[in-house]
């Protein structure tokens, strides 16, 4: 084997780059004259916040979008990649964000798609199975070719994506968000993985907006703002805090203090609650807990514990089937939606894309989703549209939503500002408790301090706050008390100044507070 | 009333029921391609309509079924290229764009009927050929070996398309632009390239289907001849569960219904006439509010596919 050759056969890349990469859509400069390089042997991490514009650079050099102005250069010579099999063929591979599998479809077939069969016509699927393990030995990829994507894991899944690529030759790998769809055991065995990779001799690109990761796997880090390259570091030379602020621009205070805040009447009481899942097995078994004006309560619990039906239980999004609700000492059990949102209950849910908002609608529209039946949105049923733009204006300057315009569809946004706009209605309308469901999933750095910031301060107002997270830093750093759930009950309510990671990690795993 | 359970009637039952699952056959394995590739074309119809006058007309003029057929396919593949460009370029919502194919295909037909014969005329079709051997098997051989060539086609069709979608490249390309477009792309397959195909494809075998009615079963053309046939075609592919085979069982359901509801009517059977040709397509509900439910469609069905550049 010679040095230019990779384990799996294929040429390695010394080096990429792009340089002066310009790419526009309607109304937004994604890329402004953008320079990135990568070389063998090394992960490089494209770090900005969302909407920065690294998956748009990217997918510029997979092929999938055709930049304004630029040029690629590979191993020093240049290239033109116009589409994605251009990028295969130069050795470039791409595990997107979203797995680009086909779920009905087996492993072996999930690879061999869009590729020449050494029968013609026909498939070769048994070949291909047998490469598959060929390329999964080398490379510890342990995967059975003749599974169905749709019974793997996505820790797995995500295994077949890199096989996908490494059987088409990649020596480049980008990788955007690799780590957001998985838990930490699968991330330990991801960078396992990748360092094997690069110690072979791939040239590795990572997206990420979690810093540690970044400090733990990465050797060069380009820090993107707004579409332009802000600079590229050595790893070795810079601390996580100094990252941190380099990304957002300013100081970003990564732990807070909470401001103490006289404890008010419980304004969300529930007694005994149960409820069921989709699929109709128990999913909440008498969850009584009490959350006061004043106060953020924070629902702690490994995903799938209950916490996504204790939330649409008391959204009225689910049906009760024992126990009560009470809000502000009013029975409120079973009351629909429509109801509870008169008593002003707000809900920022889990799923914003999908239970949040409404894609097609604009950010204006959306703004209004929850109020827009009501003066001063409509009079008499007719919508009063000069309010309704001034108002959401007024919401985007004041939640410092980035958009085009009011009028641009919500669906266009990045995660972060869709959050905002969530955000901004649930929160503009002075809601008496307010139901927020994993309220910084998937945002950047910048954005989750804001939606903290948020948070403090309606709790600062006397709102009473139930905040379900599964990120254990976000339930420390805010909570007043923490309340731990595993498989539907409630294991207990720990005070905030007793709550270590231990003793919740424990709690969550099912065991009681006293011996844990 | 006895007779109906004669020898005789039921094998002309089965074996009528074998001819006419042909247009059925064409028309929903044609119509399986399309949707395993996630387009939904609800024209099948109306390129029926079109397939079968166009047959008719030239084998009537010029006295050759060949060219018959081979008119019947360019016809329903044209509409076919009109559909795809529709749908995959323009993006067009693709339950609306098939009915106005239909509509048109419906209007075109009976304009054609009275500008070029006016008439109901007949034509000589393909005749039975029987197949040696095999047909002298009793009862089987007159059921299902003493037929026309294009039954047999139609009925070769359902192994060729189990192969095709199962066992080569171009059957992956298909089913997985059906269920993912964007991880197709991202693999280099040709989205568009793969709908065009299916779509054409599709509006070739409906034109034959149209033909097999026209030239081959009753061997005369009538405005709106086809009757909705198409629109069970397209049930069928749903009650197959989007698999060939599946696609063959519905259609010999359905015809076996309507080959006993003629023949119910030719022996006199005590039973209102329009209630009995109400039958095939009562079950159509039947069936679907049975099966809908029960397997997954392709799940890019009728979304059309854009990049996003």
């Amino acid at each position: 084997m010679s040095d230019n050759t990779l384990p799996s056969g294929h040429t390695r890349i010394n080096s990429l780059e792009m340089r002066n990469i310009t790419k526009r859509f309607p109304g937004v400069l994604a890329n402004s004259n953008v320079d990135f390089d990568v070389r063998a042997g090394e992960v490089h991490a494209l770090l900005g916040e969302n909407g920065a514009g690294k998956s748009t650079l990217m997918k510029v050099l997979y092929g999938l979008y055709g930049p304004e102005e630029g040029e690629i250069y590979l191993n020093g010579k240049p290239i033109t990649i116009e589409s994605p099999t251009d990028a295969i063929n130069q050795g470039i591979g791409m595990i997107h964000q979203h797995f680009m599998l086909v779920e009905t479809l087996t492993v072996a077939e999930n690879v061999a798609l869009g590729l020449p069969s050494s029968r013609g016509f026909l498939t070769d699927l048994d070949r291909v199975s047998e490469r598959i393990l060929e390329l999964g030995k080398i490379y510890g990829l342990d995967i059975d070719p003749n599974a169905y994507i749709w019974q793997l894991s996505v820790g797995q899944q995500q295994r077949v994506e890199i096989i996908k690529a490494l059987y088409r030759g990649a020596a480049l790998l980008i990788l955007d968000e690799p780590t957001a769809v998985l838990t930490p055991q699968e991330v330990n065995e991801f960078f396992v993985i990748m360092r094997q990779m690069v110690a072979d001799g791939h040239a590795l690109i990572f997206i990420s907006h979690k810093l540690h990761e970044i400090m733990d796997i990465c050797d060069r880090v380009t820090v993107l703002r707004d579409g332009r390259k802000i600079g590229t570091k050595i790893i070795a030379d810079i601390t996580k805090s100094e990252l941190a602020n380099w990304m957002v621009g300013r100081e970003v205070s990564m732990t807070r203090e909470l401001e103490d805040i006289p404890l008010g009447p419980a304004r969300l009481q529930l007694e005994n609650v149960t409820c069921k899942s989709d699929r109709g097995t128990p999913a909440l078994r008498g969850v009584s807990l009490d959350v006061h004006s004043g106060e953020i309560l924070g629902v702690a619990g490994i995903s799938g514990n209950g916490q996504r039906e204790l939330a649409e239980a008391i959204t009225g999004l689910r049906d009760v089937t024992g126990g009560t609700i009470h809000l502000e000492g009013q029975d409120v059990t079973n009351f629909r939606p429509g109801v509870l949102t008169e008593r002003m209950l707000s809900y920022i849910p889990e799923e914003r894309m999908k239970d949040g908002m409404i894609k097609d609608f604009s950010i204006a529209e959306n703004m209004i989703l929850r109020e827009h039946h009501k003066n001063p949105f409509a009079n008499k049923g007719f919508l009063m549209l000069k309010t309704i733009a001034k108002h959401s204006d007024v919401l985007i300057d004041r939640f410092r939503v980035k958009t085009p315009s009011r009028d641009t569809k919500a669906g266009n946004l990045s995660g972060g500002n869709i959050q905002k706009v969530v955000l901004a209605r649930e929160i503009s309308r002075q809601p008496r408790v307010l139901i927020a469901a994993q309220p910084s999933r998937g945002l950047d750095v910048g954005a989750t301090e804001y939606v903290h910031a948020q948070l403090l301060e309606q709790r600062g107002n006397g709102t009473a706050i139930m905040m379900i997270s599964e990120d254990l830093d976000e339930i420390m750093g805010l909570s007043d008390r923490i309340a731990v759930i595993c498989e539907g009950e409630l294991m207990g309510i720990v005070p905030r100044d007793e709550a270590t990671p231990e003793k919740l990690g424990l709690m969550m795993a099912g065991v009681a507070p006293e011996e844990a | 009333m006895n007779e109906i359970f004669s020898a005789t009637v039921i094998i002309g039952v089965l074996s009528s029921g074998i001819r006419l699952a042909t247009p059925y056959l064409y028309a929903a394995i044609g119509e399986t391609f399309g949707q395993r590739s996630g387009v939904l074309n609800l024209g099948v119809e109306g390129q029926m309509l079109l397939g079968a006058f166009a047959s008719f007309y030239v084998a009537l003029t010029t006295g050759s079924l060949v060219y018959g057929l081979l008119i019947a396919m360019l016809v329903g593949a044209l509409m076919g290229l009109a559909m795809a460009y529709v749908t995959v370029n323009l993006h067009a919502e693709q339950g609306i764009s098939g009915i106005g194919f239909y509509l048109f295909g419906l209007g075109m037909s009976e304009l054609l009927f009275k500008m070029l014969l006016g008439t109901v005329e007949t034509v000589k079709g393909f005749s039975v050929v029987p197949i040696p051997f095999l047909s002298q098997i009793p009862v089987l051989g007159e059921i299902f070996f003493q037929q026309n060539i294009l039954v047999y086609i139609a009925f070769l069709l359902v192994p060729v398309a189990w192969f095709v979608l199962n066992k080569t490249t171009l059957g992956l390309k298909i089913r997985s632009v059906g269920e993912n477009p964007e991880a197709a792309d991202s693999l280099g397959v040709s989205v568009a390239r793969i709908r065009y195909f299916t779509i054409i494809l599709g509006g070739t075998l409906s034109g034959l289907a149209g033909a097999s009615m026209s030239i081959a079963l009753l061997n005369v053309f009538q405005q709106n001849m086809t009757s909705g046939l198409g629109f069970i075609a397209v049930a069928l592919v749903y009650f197959g569960a989007w698999r060939p085979w599946g696609v063959l069982a519905g259609a010999l359901l359905f015809s076996m219904v309507n080959s006993l509801q003629l023949w119910m009517q030719v022996l006199n059977v005590p039973i209102p006439s329009d209630i009995a040709v109400m039958l095939p397509y009562l079950l159509t509900i039947i069936v679907l509010v049975a099966t809908v439910s029960r397997v997954r469609s392709p799940a890019a069905l009728t979304k059309p596919f854009d990049r996003g550049d």
